[in-house]
């Protein structure tokens, strides 16, 4: 199936080297690989950034600087679980295709496991464990437990964030759009059902504020 | 002696009820802690190093470049010099460092050279197999000779299922800590009374020593039960850095291919019957295979067991690919499609609307009332008698056709210890070493001890997935909620029984007068005389009430609180595009039983999820070997086929919830939800082509051939 984050533009990459870019430079790369958003990053970032070795990073996490120490080739994912211990986003696939890891950067939607983290420094990240402050639920979340559009949970949060990036571009969604807009992301234990319900309620719960 | 009977249906205000998960918001929030995701202090990162050969012998291993790398913490071989591997994928050494990336790059470095040995690893046609199938004897019953000499009518056809793979989404893995006097063991498990003794043995450590937690998990479906290598080998990894954490999962690729598989089951069928639909004969030459060991023998005639003049061969096919687990079903969903996809033909082959065949040879079924009845609920659901038509008069480019698939399943409790505590503030904790593998097992085990307590949900704080409570069975063949429920539901009683014979000299009334009912404890048949719950248990003192309660499944039956025996029957519409092959999902519909359901909600979602995971299965989901390299092709998820959102079409499900099934008690779900749809979505594209698809997935490339073999008959 075809996973359709937004795709606004048809742009290759040209300068900034991340690990999707590579891939689809490669000609490794399939109808999944959502290269818009990059694209468009990548033409606005003109001078490549070399480095090497460990470097100490500033990353703009839910609001709030954190400093971490990564490897240019340490993806965004990999920043969090491993260096930061937010765990919300999840590694599954680690290439592109699940969307467990999804998180919001510059109010675009991304996998996490598809950026490397040296390339956000500077943009606002969002990620699950920012929608709420502790024991609040967001919308979202209300509305998925509702419906029970979870079971083991561990793609949850990637299709709350996707969710999040969804409606805040598309906050009257029909059923048939939810279908579109999150297959990005796959659910194992089959959450389809009680998720394009809960989808639906929380954009209504959004837009009454 | 206690009256542990579920309370009558219609007196239940929480069992039955359609409540929302407990932990959805945890997850929901992203701040469920899975055993993936436990940091702990001075963590360090495992990776494996696995074999690219299916088969080979290991001849040396050089480990100096990678211990040269800074940062590497240490480094084992599993599969040293001499060691035969059998299955691509094998866990050669294992590499502990400060950063997965470093870890990475120990294993890289590692140099491995192999005797390169002939492998196998494509059992579709079992003429190519040679030495390695093996059979397993003939069965016969009846006469099937005479039985297929006298036929009215025959029927012969191909049909297969390849292997599939689990797919969880967590992958398989752990984080231990081996410390001074226990190894902390944080596995995603369906395990969690058992995997500690298991890791402990691997280990030849005392079983006490290893302390298992695993409170939420990422899905298993009857491949997380071990241990595992990967688990021991992180906990010596641990050791060899000084008892530092280690986690180790395994990546997407190795979790594919090692992580457990589903057994494939290839069959001609040939079956022989009347022309009024009555089914005579069956013939069965089928193989399978599971890997090096063999294994996979689907029970055919499924369901229909005794149609009464049968013979069945079968043989398995041992190939060097990883081994098979339990899957969700073992053999179940398999035999299924096999039956009812034959059955189906020979409907069609005598001009029968196939849902009048399976009503008519239900006969032949353990339980043919509850069939008939669930038959025509999910044809009255489906609307069968208005849509169906021949797969002879369908015309234009799409075309849509009906399908049936049909389910039965065990799914009594397993052996399963609860201990439940009532303190003098009121307050209540149940501790079970069971585990939620998303079947919302906590919030029923919570739903139990609230209906028996008469309390709100909100007052009973239960604990699972941890060692230390008392021992509760694996999560698998859907024991967990007969087993879980009913030692609940003995360990509620007995504590209810402590706490009247407290507070009966004070109410004047004998203790085995009094019920706990909307938090109080009340005068049966006198309403009038009656204590808060608060006051009652104001009267326990110092030391708490501290009850056990134990489904022993020897005696479960007879107790009536469990018991097994799920029937299902799922139904599929698609529609196929006969000039691309592409099969569309209209709608699926599921009637189950399940005896008593605790909560009616979650059981819906798992018989959606179930769904969703037969329509994968019918359309999308193969393990593809390559009999040149000897390795998985889509190792990954992005050619390993899952559905998404746009592909699973309308789900209908229909809980069988009645008194009569209720009275049989509680009977376990996951499994018996998950057979039937492979087989309803196969048989439905064969009336939508008016031709059979022998193998699925249903590819468009099947698909398209299926057509062209007809034109060219």
């Amino acid at each position: 199936m075809s996973s359709s984050k937004e795709k606004p533009k048809d742009q290759q990459p040209k300068s900034a080297f991340s690990r999707r870019s590579w891939l689809q430079g490669a000609g490794v790369s399939g109808s999944v690989l959502t290269t818009g958003l990059l694209a468009e990053d990548a033409q606005a970032q003109t001078v490549a950034n070399v480095m090497s070795g460990e470097v100490e990073i500033t990353l703009d996490i839910n609001g709030k600087k954190r400093s971490v120490k990564v490897e240019p080739r340490v993806t965004l994912l990999d920043a969090l679980r491993n260096r930061l211990d937010m765990t919300g986003a999840k590694r599954v696939c680690d290439r592109g295709t699940c969307g467990a890891c999804t998180v919001i950067v510059g109010g675009k939607v991304m996998y996490g496991c598809s950026v490397l983290a040296v390339d956000v420094v500077g943009k606002p990240i969002q990620t699950i464990e920012g929608l709420a402050p502790e024991g609040q639920l967001h919308p979202i979340s209300k509305a998925f437990v509702n419906h029970d559009a979870q079971q083991c949970g561990y793609c949850t949060p990637g299709f709350i964030m996707a969710t999040k990036g969804f409606l805040d571009r598309n906050p009257n969604p029909t059923v048939e759009q939810i279908d579109k807009g999150l297959s990005g992301n796959l659910c194992r234990c089959g959450t389809y059902m009680g998720m394009k319900a809960a989808v639906l309620e929380a954009a209504k719960e959004i837009k009454n504020g | 002696m206690a009256e542990y009977k579920w309370p009558p249906m219609e007196k239940r205000r929480v069992m039955g009820k359609r409540i929302a998960r407990l932990d959805g918001p945890m997850k929901s929030s992203g701040r469920a802690k899975y055993p993936s995701d436990m940091n702990r202090a001075d963590l360090l990162f495992g990776a494996l190093l696995t074999s690219p050969h299916a088969h080979a012998k290991v001849k040396s291993i050089d480990l100096a470049a990678a211990k040269a790398i800074k940062g590497v913490t240490a480094i084992r071989i599993i599969s040293g010099p001499g060691t035969e591997i059998q299955w691509a994928g094998t866990e050669v050494c294992a590499v502990s460092a400060i950063t997965e990336e470093i870890a990475r790059d120990a294993v890289k470095a590692i140099k491995v050279d192999y005797e390169v040995l002939p492998h196998l690893v494509k059992e579709d046609n079992l003429a190519k197999v040679g030495a390695r199938a093996k059979a397993a004897g003939e069965q016969v019953t009846g006469d099937p000779d005479k039985a297929f000499a006298d036929a009215e009518a025959k029927t012969s056809g191909d049909y297969g299922i390849p292997v599939i793979t689990h797919c969880c989404l967590e992958p398989h893995g752990s984080v231990v800590a081996w410390g001074a006097d226990k190894i902390d063991f944080w596995p995603s498990t369906q395990a969690v009374s058992t995997v500690g003794g298991d890791l402990a043995k691997m280990l030849e450590l005392p079983a006490t020593q290893v302390k298992v937690d695993c409170q939420y998990m990422g899905g298993g479906f009857g491949a997380k039960f071990p241990a595992d290598r990967w688990g021991a080998e992180a906990a010596r990894l641990s050791k060899e850095s000084g008892g530092r954490p280690v986690k180790m999962f395994l990546d997407r690729a190795t979790e594919l291919t090692i992580a457990g598989v589903r057994p494939s089951h290839f069959a001609k069928i040939k079956v022989a019957g009347k022309k009024d639909g009555t089914i005579t004969g069956w013939q069965s030459e089928s193989w399978a295979t599971g890997g090096i060991g063999g294994g996979g023998m689907a029970p055919l005639p499924y369901v229909f067991t005794n149609i009464p003049n049968r013979r069945m061969n079968h043989t398995q096919v041992s190939l060097n690919t990883g081994p098979a687990r339990a899957w969700r079903a073992p053999n179940h969903p398999q035999a299924s499609f096999l039956t009812c996809s034959a059955i189906t033909d020979f409907a069609d082959t005598i001009g029968m609307d196939p849902l009048e065949v399976f009503l008519k040879n239900v006969a032949v079924s353990a339980r043919p009332e509850t069939y008939k009845k669930q038959l025509a609920k999910a044809a009255e659901l489906m609307d069968w008698k208005k849509k169906y038509t021949h797969g002879s008069k369908k015309t234009g480019t799409l075309r849509r056709g009906l399908g049936i698939g049909i389910a039965t399943w065990g799914g009594a409790g397993h052996a399963s210890k609860c201990k439940l505590t009532i303190n003098a503030d009121g307050t209540v904790e149940v501790e079970i070493g069971s585990q939620d593998i998303g079947t919302a097992t906590r919030t029923c085990i919570t739903q139990v001890a609230a209906e028996t307590l008469g309390l709100p949900m909100s007052a009973i704080k239960v604990k699972l997935g941890n060692n230390s409570y008392p021992p509760s069975g694996p999560s698998g063949g859907s024991t967990t909620i007969g087993g879980v429920s009913s030692s609940t539901r003995k360990a509620a009683v007995n504590a209810l029984e402590k706490l009247f014979e407290k507070v009966a000299p004070t109410m004047g009334v004998a203790a085995d007068q009094l019920e706990a009912d909307d938090s109080r404890v009340v005068a049966k048949g006198n309403p009038s005389k009656a204590m808060s719950w608060k006051q009652a248990c104001q009267k326990i003192g110092p030391t708490p009430i501290s009850e056990m309660g134990e489904n022993e499944p020897r005696v479960a039956a007879r107790e009536g609180l469990n018991t097994q025996g799920a029937s299902g029957i799922q139904m599929a519409e698609v529609e196929v595009d006969i000039e691309t092959g592409v099969v569309r999902i209209v709608e699926v519909v599921a009637v189950q039983d399940c005896g008593l359901v605790v909560n009616p909600k979650t059981a819906e979602s798992q018989v959606a999820g179930a769904l969703i995971m037969s329509v994968c299965s019918a359309l999308m989901e193969e393990r593809i070997t390559d009999q040149t390299t000897g390795r998985v092709l889509n190792a990954d998820m992005e050619f390993y086929k899952l559905a998404g959102l746009p592909d699973v079409g309308k789900l209908t499900v229909h809980m069988d919830i009645t008194p009569e099934h209720d009275a049989r008690g509680i009977i376990g779900l996951g499994e018996p939800c998950a057979i039937g749809g492979v087989a309803a979505i196969a048989n439905a594209a064969a009336n939508a082509l008016g031709v059979r698809v022998p193998m699925v997935p249903l590819t468009p490339e099947r698909v398209l051939a299926a057509l062209a073999n007809r034109r060219n008959a």
